[in-house]
Parts: C-alpha cells; sequence; structure tokens
C-alpha cells in the first residue's frame, strides 16, 4: 500500500518532508509561500471545526484550508 | 517640477512594516496594523533626503512575488510591468521583515532580475535580536551587491542612515539570479526587441502575464500569447521552475550570512495564546465577548462626555438666540447651523471609541486569529474567513471596509463581501440609533449591570450582521463561478500594540469623520432651512392667515397660537411640501410628513437624519426645551394625542436605517470597486426594499 500523504492529514505537533504537490495552479503560490520541496513542514494546530490549519514552514506560521493543505504531498 | 522629484517606492511582502516606515519618512499618518494587508492602495508622500533634496516615496500593498493574484498585489504588479509607465520607481526600497528574511528576499531576487536600483532594508531588527539571530550585513551586501540598511520603523532607528544611503546615487545590482531556459530564450529576445525593453526579464514578464498588460494595445497582447503558444509556454509551470530555482539562491545566501538561526522558542508565546485564543470554545467565547465588550463601552463610557456635549450645544444655541436679534439670518445659524453642527460633534466620543477597539484588534494581531476562526462558518455563507475584516470594520465606516476587500482572492466571494458589508452598522448610524434609542428605552438596568439602552443598541447591529450573512447566503446560490477560492495567509506574531499608531488612527479618521460629514450636513442644514422657511408663492402667509382666523374665534393662549402658526408655516413650506408628498408611502411604517422630510435628506447620509430633525423641531415649536432629545420627547401625533415617538414608531425607524443604504459614499465606492453602476444600483434596490418591508412589518406588529 502505497498511499501518498500529505499535509492535511497531519496531527498536531507531527512534522514531515515536502516531497511534492498535486495541483498546478496552487502549487506556484505554495512555493513562493515557502513550501518548497525538501523542507520540513510542522502541523501546529486546527482551527476549532478542523478547518482551516495552522503549519509553520520556512520559520513562519501560515494558515491554509484543509483543501489546499491536501495538495501538499509529504514524507514522513 | 514634479517631474524631476526621485521617486521611491516601498515594497516588499506584507506586514513586514512598509507603512511603519513611509509615515517615519513622510510624516504622514497611513494606517498601520498588525495584519498582513492592511495597505491595499498606493499613497505618496513626499521626505527630505540627507541632501535636502525632495524625494516621492510611494508606498504600496505588500506581496511576496510579482506574480499577483489578489487585486491589491495586481496594483503593484502592474507598476513594475510598466517601466515607461507614471508610477514606475526610480529606485525600490524593499522592506524586509530580518525575523524571517527568507520569504522576503523572493521579491528581492525578481527586482534584482529587472535592474532596478534596490536598498534592502531589514526592518524589525529589535525582534531579530530577540530572537538571538544576527545577520552578517557586509556579507549579505556584498553578495547581493546592494546596499543593506538596518532598521526599526516602529521607533524610527536607522531612518537618517537610509535617507543617506537613498540620496546617493543606487546602482542596480550586478547580479542576476535567475536563469531563463534556453527554450524560450529566443522568443524573450524578441520580445525585448519588439517592444524595446531593457532587460530579458522584464520580456519574460510580459510572457507571464500578458492578460495584464493594460497598457499594451490588444493586438500587442494577441501578439505575445500567439507567440508564447507556439513554443508550449505553460505559465504555471514556469513560475513553479522560477521560484525553485529562486529560493536555492537564497537558501544558499542566507546559510552564509546568518550566523545563528532564530531560536524556534522565542515565539513559544504567540503559540500559547494561539492555543486559548482559537479554541473550540473559548474562541468562540472570547470573540463574542470582545465585540460585546467594544459595544458596552460605546454606550456606557461615551455617555458622559456626550451628555456634556449636548447640553453645550443647546446653552449655546439658548444663548445666541437670545442674544441675537430675529432675524432670517440669524435663525440660521441659530436653528439650523448649530443644532447641525452639535448633532454631529456629539458622536465624537463613540466614534472615537470604536475607531479604537477596531485598531486595538488590528494592532495586536487577533484579527488574523478572527479571519482563522471564522473561515469555516463564513464559507457556508458564500463569504471568505478574510471577509470579517471588512464585516469588523464596516462597524466603523463601510468604506475602507469595502476596499479592505481587495485582499480576497476570489471574485465572487469578494463581491458578496462587497454587497453585504453595508449592512454593518456604521458609525454614521450611531447618531440615528443613539437618539431613538435613548427615546424610546428607559434608562434601567438588567441585574443592576446590563444597560437596557446598550442591549437595544447591540440587537441593532446584530440585525445588520443578520442582514449581512442572511444576504450573502442568497447571494452564494444566485451567483456562479468555476474560480478557485484560497485562504493562504501568513499568521503574524502577537505584538503588543504601539498606542500612539491606535491614537493617529482614532484621530486622523474621527477628524475625517467630522469634517467629511460635517460638510454635508452643514450643506443640507442650509439647504433643509431656507426649504422650510420659504414656501411657493404667499401660501405658508395664507396658511398663517388661516390659523388665526380660526384660533380668534376660540380661546387658546399666546403661546399655542405661536406654536401653531410655526407648525402651520412649516407645513406648507417647500421641505413640508415634499414631505407631505412622501407621507402616503411611509404612513404604513408609522411615520408622518416631518420625519418624511428626514428621509429624504437623509437619503445621500444617513447621520443628516439628527440635524434635519433637530432644525424641523425647532422651527415648528417655541418650546424653551433645547435639547433634540427633549424635543422629540414633546412632538405629539395630533392624531392620537399622545407622543408622536412611541415605541412602535420608534424600533420602526430604527429598522429602517438599519437596513438601507443611505450612503452616496459607499454606492460611489462600490462603483469603483465592481468597476459599474450595476452593482451599487441593485445594492441600492435592495436594501432600500428589505428597509421598507422590514420597518413595516415591525410598525404593524407593534401596534
Ligand atoms: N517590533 C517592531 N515592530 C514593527 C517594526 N516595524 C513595524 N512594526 C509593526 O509591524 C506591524 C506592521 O506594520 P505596517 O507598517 O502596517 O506593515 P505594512 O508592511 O505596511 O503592512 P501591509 O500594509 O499590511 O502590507 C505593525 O504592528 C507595526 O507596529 C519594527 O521595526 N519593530
Ligand atoms: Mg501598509
Amino acid at each position: 500500500m502505497d498511499l501518498k500523504r500529505n499535509v492535511a492529514g497531519m496531527k498536531p505537533g507531527e512534522t514531515g518532508v515536502i516531497s511534492g504537490f498535486s495541483d498546478d495552479t496552487l502549487s506556484a503560490k505554495l512555493l513562493e509561500m515557502g513550501f518548497l520541496p525538501g523542507t520540513a513542514v510542522r502541523f501546529n494546530f486546527s482551527a476549532p471545526f478542523g478547518d482551516p490549519v495552522c503549519v509553520s514552514v520556512s520559520g513562519y506560521d501560515l494558515s491554509l484550508r484543509l483543501e489546499e493543505a491536501s495538495t501538499i504531498v509529504i514524507l514522513s | 517640477m514634479d517631474g524631476n522629484r526621485k521617486k521611491i517606492a516601498l515594497v516588499g511582502k506584507p506586514n513586514s512594516g512598509k507603512s511603519s516606515l513611509f509615515n517615519q519618512l513622510t510624516g504622514l499618518n497611513q494606517k498601520i496594523g498588525n495584519f498582513p494587508g492592511i495597505t491595499v492602495d498606493k499613497r505618496t508622500g513626499i521626505t527630505l533626503l540627507a541632501n535636502r533634496e525632495q524625494a516621492e516615496i510611494i508606498d504600496l500593498p505588500g506581496i511576496y512575488s510579482l506574480y499577483p493574484r489578489t487585486l491589491d498585489e495586481k496594483i503593484v504588479a502592474e507598476i513594475f510591468a510598466d517601466q515607461k509607465g507614471e508610477h514606475f520607481p526610480d529606485c525600490v526600497a524593499l522592506v524586509a521583515d530580518a525575523t524571517n528574511l527568507k520569504n522576503c528576499m523572493l521579491l528581492l531576487t525578481q527586482l534584482m532580475d529587472l535592474k532596478l536600483p534596490v536598498v534592502l532594508v531589514l526592518n524589525m531588527m529589535d525582534l531579530a535580536a530577540k530572537s538571538g539571530q544576527s545577520i552578517d550585513i557586509q556579507g549579505l551586501s556584498a553578495s547581493l551587491d546592494l546596499p543593506v540598511v538596518m532598521i526599526n520603523a516602529r521607533k524610527g532607528e536607522g531612518i537618517q542612515e537610509l535617507k543617506k544611503v537613498l540620496s546617493g546615487s543606487v546602482v542596480p545590482s550586478r547580479k542576476s539570479v535567475f536563469q531563463i531556459g534556453d527554450e524560450i530564450k529566443p522568443l524573450v529576445r524578441k520580445i525585448k526587441e519588439k517592444f524595446t525593453l531593457t532587460t530579458d526579464y522584464e520580456a519574460y514578464h510580459f510572457l507571464q502575464q500578458t492578460e495584464s498588460l493594460h497598457f499594451l494595445s490588444r493586438e500587442d497582447r494577441d501578439y505575445i500569447e500567439r507567440e508564447a503558444k507556439a513554443v508550449n509556454f505553460f505559465p504555471h509551470k514556469y513560475q513553479g521552475a522560477e521560484t525553485i530555482m529562486r529560493y536555492g539562491f537564497i537558501q544558499d545566501l542566507l546559510n552564509k550570512v546568518i550566523l545563528k538561526t532564530s531560536d524556534p522558542e522565542w515565539n513559544k508565546f504567540s503559540y500559547r495564546i494561539d492555543k486559548v485564543l482559537t479554541h473550540k470554545v473559548w474562541g468562540y467565547l472570547i470573540f463574542f465577548s470582545v465585540l460585546f465588550l467594544i459595544f458596552q463601552s460605546i454606550f456606557a463610557w461615551a455617555q458622559v462626555p456626550m451628555d456634556f456635549i449636548d447640553s453645550s450645544f443647546a446653552k449655546l444655541s439658548n444663548f445666541l438666540d437670545q442674544s441675537f436679534p430675529d432675524g432670517p439670518l440669524f435663525d440660521l445659524i441659530t436653528q439650523g447651523i448649530i443644532p447641525g453642527i452639535g448633532g454631529i460633534l456629539i458622536f465624537i466620543p463613540q466614534i472615537a471609541i470604536l475607531f479604537a477597539c477596531i485598531s486595538i484588534l488590528e494592532e495586536s494581531g487577533y484579527m488574523a486569529r478572527v479571519v482563522f476562526l471564522m473561515d469555516k462558518i463564513m464559507r457556508k455563507f458564500g463569504l471568505n474567513g478574510k471577509s470579517v475584516v471588512p464585516l469588523i470594520s464596516g462597524l466603523a465606516c463601510a468604506i475602507p471596509a469595502i476596499m479592505a476587500t481587495r485582499t480576497i482572492e476570489n471574485w465572487k466571494e469578494r463581491l458578496i463581501t462587497i454587497f453585504v458589508t453595508p449592512f454593518m452598522s456604521c458609525s454614521a448610524r450611531l447618531p440615528v440609533f443613539t437618539i431613538l434609542v435613548a427615546l424610546i428605552i428607559p434608562e434601567n438596568k438588567l441585574f443592576g449591570f446590563f444597560n437596557y439602552q446598550g442591549l437595544v443598541l447591540m440587537s441593532l447591529y446584530l440585525l445588520g450582521f443578520i442582514a449581512a450573512i442572511l444576504s450573502a447566503l442568497v447571494m452564494k446560490f444566485l451567483l456562479k463561478t468555476k474560480e478557485k477560492s484560497y485562504l493562504i495567509m501568513e499568521m503574524p506574531t502577537y505584538r503588543r500594540p504601539k498606542w500612539a499608531n491606535v491614537g493617529y488612527t482614532v484621530v486622523e479618521k474621527t477628524k475625517a469623520f467630522v469634517f467629511e460629514a460635517g460638510k454635508i450636513i452643514l450643506a443640507i442644514s442650509v439647504i433643509l432651512w431656507v426649504l422650510a422657511s420659504y414656501g411657493p408663492g404667499d401660501k405658508m402667509q395664507q396658511a398663517e392667515e388661516v390659523v388665526r382666523f380660526q384660533s380668534s374665534q376660540r380661546q387658546i393662549s399666546e403661546q399655542e397660537l405661536e406654536a401653531q402658526i410655526s407648525s402651520t408655516r412649516l407645513e406648507h413650506s417647500y421641505a413640508g411640501i415634499m414631505g407631505k408628498t412622501l407621507e402616503p408611502v411611509i404612513r404604513p411604517l408609522g411615520y408622518d410628513w416631518k420625519i418624511g422630510i428626514a428621509l429624504v435628506t437623509s437619503f445621500a447620509a444617513r447621520e443628516v437624519f439628527v440635524s434635519t430633525i433637530a432644525t424641523i423641531y425647532s422651527l415648528g415649536s417655541t418650546d424653551d426645551e433645547q435639547t433634540i432629545k427633549g424635543r422629540l420627547k414633546s412632538e405629539i401625533n395630533p392624531e392620537t394625542g399622545g407622543p408622536r415617538y412611541t415605541r412602535a414608531v420608534g424600533f420602526s425607524l430604527l429598522v429602517f436605517y438599519t437596513l438601507a443604504m443611505q450612503c452616496m459614499s459607499t454606492l460611489a465606492i462600490v462603483k469603483r470597486e465592481t468597476k459599474g453602476w450595476t452593482w451599487p444600483l441593485i445594492q441600492l434596490g435592495y436594501m432600500t426594499v428589505l428597509a421598507y418591508l422590514s420597518a413595516f412589518a415591525i410598525f404593524q406588529i407593534m401596534s
């Protein structure tokens, strides 16, 4: 079973390394914000209804929706 | 003259301190807040550089890269795309957040590739020091081949040094970072030649963002698009590759110059606060308590200064009335202008408190958490988490609130936000609300703590909010779009508000409100006074004689006669005729022709309501009672013999003013932001009909 994991499936406090993206249009923006393949991403916490989520990447905190987070593929 | 002033643009990522620096340089009071996306439009100011040379400083919205996604970002990208345009700067100061250089540098390397003269300004050096990070400035400057200056824009440290650098000649860096791929190089060169551009990278941007090159003709843009297609150029794919290449360079550089990477522990404090403020239960509880506190403070704390202003104006008016001789000009001053001005000055305390609260929410960094907290809920209503900011700042004024929607990427969500923001009760509604609430609700306290009047006021705000989100829900189903919606936003760290910034915002906004509203109120008061004092032909004279004749048949006192005459004269004046014409339409809502006059005058600006009724009732009575509230209280409904302002009438008016558009300036800004008259007209129609029907329902139910 080789299911690719993504940021949306992470648990609070968990870290992972970004390996790629599954959405081409969104990836351009995510790359600009510092989601680079090979960098570490940390899942901080999610909003009360589980969406959006707050993650740390490249040294700062970002909020993004689950939908966007699910396009960021990680190795962990 | 303007032409030879050096133009210096301040650019950088959102929330990096550009506007703070702008204020330090120009002495102006551009709005500042700890939230990404406070500035949404360009603003210029003048500074004096080290050699006493004047330079024009341009403050811009924040951007991460030259590839814009939102409207405010487009404003910046367009300035740099058109190098022959009037706003293209001679020199750029890139304001970077020194606590996190990495994502500030992406834009910097792009500007370097455009061969622009750039100064790298490292801001927030105080915070960088606190986080235990040190930067090798000389190494950074040498590697980038650029001048680097360290500042603290909050305190104004390092500004002289920056001015010195800016007054010298800043030359473009010789370093280039991004290598354009060989497969598209021939095309880039071709475009560069055709449009006589200076750099390859500029030509590359012509390829990337052809649609937004509004300064080119349609044919030219079509030409570029055809050529791009011919070589299989996909903008997004190339953008990603470019970003990765740039970050490669940046990472290498930062590894060399940052001597100790910041210690991840230092903002633990922020996390701990976040745990509480974004908690399932506490988060919402705290948010609603904050809102509740704001409303209570508006009503409770502001009362004392308001009563003072009110009675001072009544005294002034009374004093002038007695010391001036009778005559039309003096009447205009004592009965038209003074109550008119008093009618708005009295609200300074409330408006100041409101602006202060909103400013504190933004300065502390809490607003970004509210966006985070509310996004999921807002999406259910066709809005975006970021819509919270316009909705909350709409409590102060809809105009900046509607401009703040520029940070919302998605067109549909942005349009819905613009459409519903005017339902949020703005500060101009406060005068109307306060007067009417004080009139119909007793001053008692519930459990000795909650002020009844405060609770009613709060429910009016709630009504506005409910109208806003329900309208949003309706629009969500009516509007169709395939465009995706995003919420990718940096979370600023919590900071203690800088009180001077809060103070400036309060003073600036209150001043603007008083002067803007003051001008309109003054103008409309004068027009109204003329309309209420004169009538067509000798109608007013005739009516007066009829009253005199009729009363001579009966026994009535001198004072009663006077009152009857002045009210009959008003009825037959131009204003009276106006109100009378409208009366059949508004009678089902419980209003008479006098209120009709106020509805007409406040069509363009709702705050005029108070000064209008002040003028009308002072013309129509000879009462000694000089405060506006007192006059309204003593107004009699001739049909019932009871007071004119019953609870039903009062609530009907309150609901009407909560829901009606009644603001010309908002319509004008909506027209500008949606590029056409369609939306403002639909909005005007919708809000007026909704206000009318709701006021009708309330009045019929209550009476
Ligand atoms: N500690 C510290 N805070 C700063 C400094 N410069 C700015 N700030 C704070 O950072 C926040 C953002 O400042 P702004 O000047 O509004 O930033 P901006 O770049 O104009 O932001 P946008 O208009 O949203 O793009 C405010 O809360 C400032 O008080 C600094 O040197 N040190
Ligand atoms: Mg700004």
